[in-house]
């Protein structure tokens, strides 16, 4: 059966790369005013559309169901047919309903934010680029246009780093980023090479077809798993390939809250739930996923407790709620992960914004030890980024809660689970409150420490708006997934469900309420165990926080400095990795291939010297030869 | 008795070679010139013989064109050599040489 | 008679053909080249060609060496220095070529393969003023015409060429 609105699919799509290329081609001649109608129009309407086909999705009452929708034949040849092509299902509507929503709020946003930038229309383009490529992503049903969007929201994200480009660090931060992330495409492009020559085809719908004939634990399916869990990690920042996203907030704010909090770096846990049907095949990978997931969440959280600057912060968060997805991957609820991402994209995407409109109340400050003391200055920013931090640290009541809580129980009770992710989750919990909590108290409590001459000043509604929408959203965004223990159906994983593998055995089921109970009575108190700590750490004894660290000087110094894993890589990799270009370069460039080109160069000038004699331009030389010819060629014709 | 054709077109075959050496040896441009207009009347002479021959006159008029063309290859080209001479100074073919490399 | 005056015309005009490549002076070339065109003249007068025989002499003989004689006298170039030493290697390798083909039509002519048959009878009146006007105008009216337009574009053409300064 074909829903007509369905087809309408691509209309998604279309619209950001209609404002692209508005604004990339007419974008100075448009005007700021123009360019801002332009670029958050299009991703208004791309929201309209989605929202329509999201309700008419839901309003078909057939779960699971798959549209596909065929927009032309892209590559053909021998055996592989390629095709641009969307499938609509309830987990790529969801992403799209998402990606679109955040992304309007976050343009809207970008208006207030962007003013007076040289920029403007360059910043609308690329964003609207960044749109249309994430939509791409989501919607592809195979695994190649997937990897084109992939490949597009990459581009984007270095464009968009190194927006503010004059400033070299910028650009190098771009650059880290862009590498980083080629070395998960690679793997991402071997899982995908991988799939093609098990499958013979790069469709989900047909590879996943396929799967009854391959067992659980099948090498292929790990090795294919794994190779796109490595791209996975590079576009989800997750260990050891998250060194790129604290970097990444070299960008403007905006960027940071739509690209690396809400939709990009999610990428990487919507491609391994998009294969989920794969990676139930492949126990060895999940356990992997789970692993590196909550390595990653722990590693991640205990950085930005000390961390200063306060996007760094944020990023780091984001890095170890990327982590938490991750978990709840690799343990094989899909649909809880997939809850958590989007509740994520609200808090996470309305706390950069607020981040953003504190930096704008405070001209561009980003450390924390210059700010203190904004919560009256900027109550709009301060209540939502209450909000964002609440809904971050699991207070029940706001949708983090329900997906962390979601989250962490089925990080307990899976089959693929265990006690101890559950640990380590509800440690890494209590430090999100802790250093969430740190950023509120430095940004918004305490005396003022921002110089004087600042005029410290609420941002316009433009910005104000979108950070009071997605504070709402941060708020009743978890209604959606109300687990039953609380009364609720938890509506989001039946929709998700059927689009997810399930792990063979449901174990869940068979696990106590009480202990469920329990569970989320821990970290609920460990949560608000550490609110207090950082209120008694950075509101009532000041001294504390130095005293911790001079105590704690070691522990300190490498979350200060990140592990220093920078500089481990950049020893490991990125010192070797110069030696060995300086000596292909010197040797091997300029000898070798310069050598081939230059002497190709030199055959044809020492030939051309010898040959260019013949044309002496003497006329008689000319006829001599002319003459000579038309003689071989009546000797030719008549004695032949 | 009239002479066969072999004998015209021998004749013509002379005359044709004496003003390829004429063209190929010489170098002044009026004798170039003359020497082409040699290669012409010998190529005239083949015409009217085989006109003769064929007792057909279309070979008669062909060269009546053959002698419109040289009479305006015959202009345009001494206007040529004037024109060079102005410029160069020199009517020596092999100072025209300038289509080379 | 036809036979010894085809003889006395074709030496003539071989051996002033020859003077007027080998002569240094390029007016007394000219001279030569006149009676070459001469001798041709009367040949063509042997092949029945009698308006073109004609016109032979009053074009060519007579407007186009004009014209030559004239330029030569404008520009006075002068004898040509050195144009025939011996050891030149040209002059041998371009006489043996204009040998070669030479040679090469006397092996054709002579050849066992006959390539052009017997010869028509004569009529008499082949090239006269009449048949030729009458084929003229008829047959080749539009190649004459396009012939005159010819004419006038190198008319046009030369004027242009030798004016000094073009605009």
């Amino acid at each position: 059966m074909v829903n007509s609105t369905l087809i309408l699919v691509w209309l998604i799509p279309l619209f950001p790369l209609i404002g692209f290329l508005l604004n990339g081609i007419f974008g100075k001649r448009l005007g700021d005013k123009a360019v801002g109608i332009i670029g958050s129009g299009a991703m208004l309407f791309s929201f309209i559309v989605s929202g329509y086909l999201l309700l008419n999705y839901l309003a078909l009452n057939q779960v699971g169901a798959e549209f596909h929708s065929t927009l032309f034949s892209w590559i053909s040849v021998a055996d592989l047919q390629l095709s641009v092509s969307f499938q609509v299902d309830s987990l790529s509507l969801m992403m799209a309903v998402m990606v679109t929503g955040v992304a309007f709020l976050i343009h809207v946003y970008s208006i207030g934010y962007m003013h007076g930038d040289d920029g403007f229309a360059r910043f609308f383009s690329y964003m609207n680029l960044f749109s249309f490529m994430m939509l791409v992503l989501v919607l592809s049903d195979n695994y190649i246009l997937m990897f084109l969007g992939w490949e597009g929201v990459g581009l984007c994200s270095y464009l968009l780093i190194g927006f503010w480009y004059e400033d070299d660090k910028n650009a190098s931060a771009g650059n880290k980023a862009f590498i980083v992330n080629r070395i998960g495409d690679f793997g991402f492009l071997l899982g995908a090479l991988l799939l093609f020559i098990t499958f013979g085809s790069f469709q989900y719908s047909e590879i996943f077809s396929q799967l009854d004939r391959f067992s659980v634990g099948d090498g292929t399916i790990t090795a294919i798993t794994l190779l796109l869990f490595v791209g996975a990690m590079g576009k989800s920042a997750q260990l050891p390939l998250y060194v790129w996203l604290p970097d990444a907030m070299a960008g403007p704010t905006p960027v940071s809250a739509l690209i690396h909090a809400a939709t990009m770096v999610t990428a990487g846990v919507y491609m391994v739930a998009r294969s989920s049907f794969l990676y139930v095949l492949a126990p060895t990978s999940m356990t992997v996923i789970a692993v590196v997931g909550v390595a990653t969440a722990l590693f991640a959280a205990l950085i930005a407790l000390t961390q200063n600057d306060i996007k760094k912060v944020l990023a780091y968060s984001t890095i170890s709620q990327l982590g938490y997805m991750f978990l709840a991957l690799g343990v094989g609820a899909f649909s809880a992960g997939m809850f958590h991402l989007l509740t994520h994209a609200f808090f996470k995407g309305l706390m950069f914004l607020a981040a953003g409109s504190v930096m704008h109340a405070l001209a561009n400050e980003q450390d924390m030890r210059f700010m203190g003391g904004l919560r009256k200055k900027i109550p709009k920013t301060f209540v939502t980024f209450l909000i964002g931090a609440l809904a971050i640290s699991g207070i029940p009541g706001l949708s983090g809660f329900f997906s962390k809580d979601e989250l962490l129980w089925q990080a307990y009770s899976s089959p693929a689970g265990g006690f101890w992710f559950w640990l380590v989750g509800a440690v890494t919990a209590g430090l999100t409150a802790f250093y969430i909590f740190r950023l509120i108290f430095l940004t918004f409590y305490g005396e003022a420490r921002w110089k004087p001459e600042t005029h410290a000043h609420e941002s316009p509604n433009k910005m104000t708006l979108p950070l009071i929408i997605l504070a709402f959203l941060s708020v009743v965004g978890g209604y959606i997934g109300v687990p039953a223990l609380l009364g609720g159906d938890n509506r989001i994983h039946h929709y998700l469900e059927a689009n997810l593998a399930k792990l063979p055995v449901d174990a869940a089921a068979h696990q106590s309420h009480s202990l469920e109970f329990i569970l989320m009575g821990i970290s609920v108190l460990i949560a608000i165990a550490a609110i207090y700590l950082a209120y008694v750490f950075y509101v009532k004894r000041k001294e504390l926080p130095d005293l911790t660290a001079a105590k704690l000087k070691r522990a300190y110094n490498l979350s200060f400095n990140k592990f220093y894993v920078d500089e481990l890589y950049d020893f490991l990799f990125v010192k070797r990795l110069i030696t060995i270009s300086k000596w292909l370069w010197n040797k091997f460039d300029v000898r070798v291939l310069d050598g081939m080109a230059n002497g190709a160069g030199k055959l044809i000038t020492v030939t051309g010297w010898y040959v260019r004699t013949v044309q002496s331009g003497l006329v008689s030389g000319y006829a001599l030869s002319l003459f000579i010819g038309s003689l071989l060629m009546i000797g030719y014709y008549f004695f032949r | 008795m009239t002479p066969p054709l072999e004998y015209y077109l021998l004749f013509a075959a002379a005359l044709f070679a004496i003003g390829v050496a004429g063209v190929l040896l010489r170098r002044n441009v009026i004798i170039v010139f003359m020497s082409i207009e040699l290669m012409l009347n010998a190529v005239n002479v083949t015409f009217i013989a085989f006109s003769r021959q064929m007792n057909n006159i279309d070979g008669q008029i062909f060269v009546f064109f053959v002698m419109t063309l040289a009479a305006a290859e015959v202009a345009v080209g001494l206007a040529i050599i004037v024109a060079m001479f102005r410029n160069k100074e020199s009517i020596n073919i092999e100072d025209m040489n300038l289509l080379k490399w | 008679m036809t036979e010894s005056l085809f003889f006395i015309f074709a030496a003539m005009a071989i051996v002033s053909a020859l003077m007027v490549i080998l002569n240094r002076n390029p007016i007394y070339s000219a001279v030569s080249l006149v009676i070459t065109l001469f001798s041709l003249a009367g040949i063509f007068l042997l092949l029945e060609a009698y308006f073109l025989a004609v016109v032979q002499i009053i074009v060519y003989a007579g407007a186009i060496m004009v014209l030559f004689l004239f330029v030569i006298m404008l520009l006075n170039p002068g004898k040509e220095a050195k144009f025939l030493s011996p050891k030149n290697p040209r002059i041998f390798i371009i006489t043996l070529l204009s040998m070669a083909f030479i040679g090469m039509i006397i092996t054709l002519v002579s050849g066992s393969v006959n390539y052009i048959g017997e010869a028509a009878s004569s009529t008499g009146d082949l090239g006269t003023t009449r048949n030729i006007g009458l084929t003229l105008f008829t047959k080749y009216l539009l190649p004459f015409e396009i012939a005159s337009l010819l004419l006038l574009v190198a008319l046009v053409g030369a004027v242009l060429m030798t004016k000094r300064h073009l605009r």
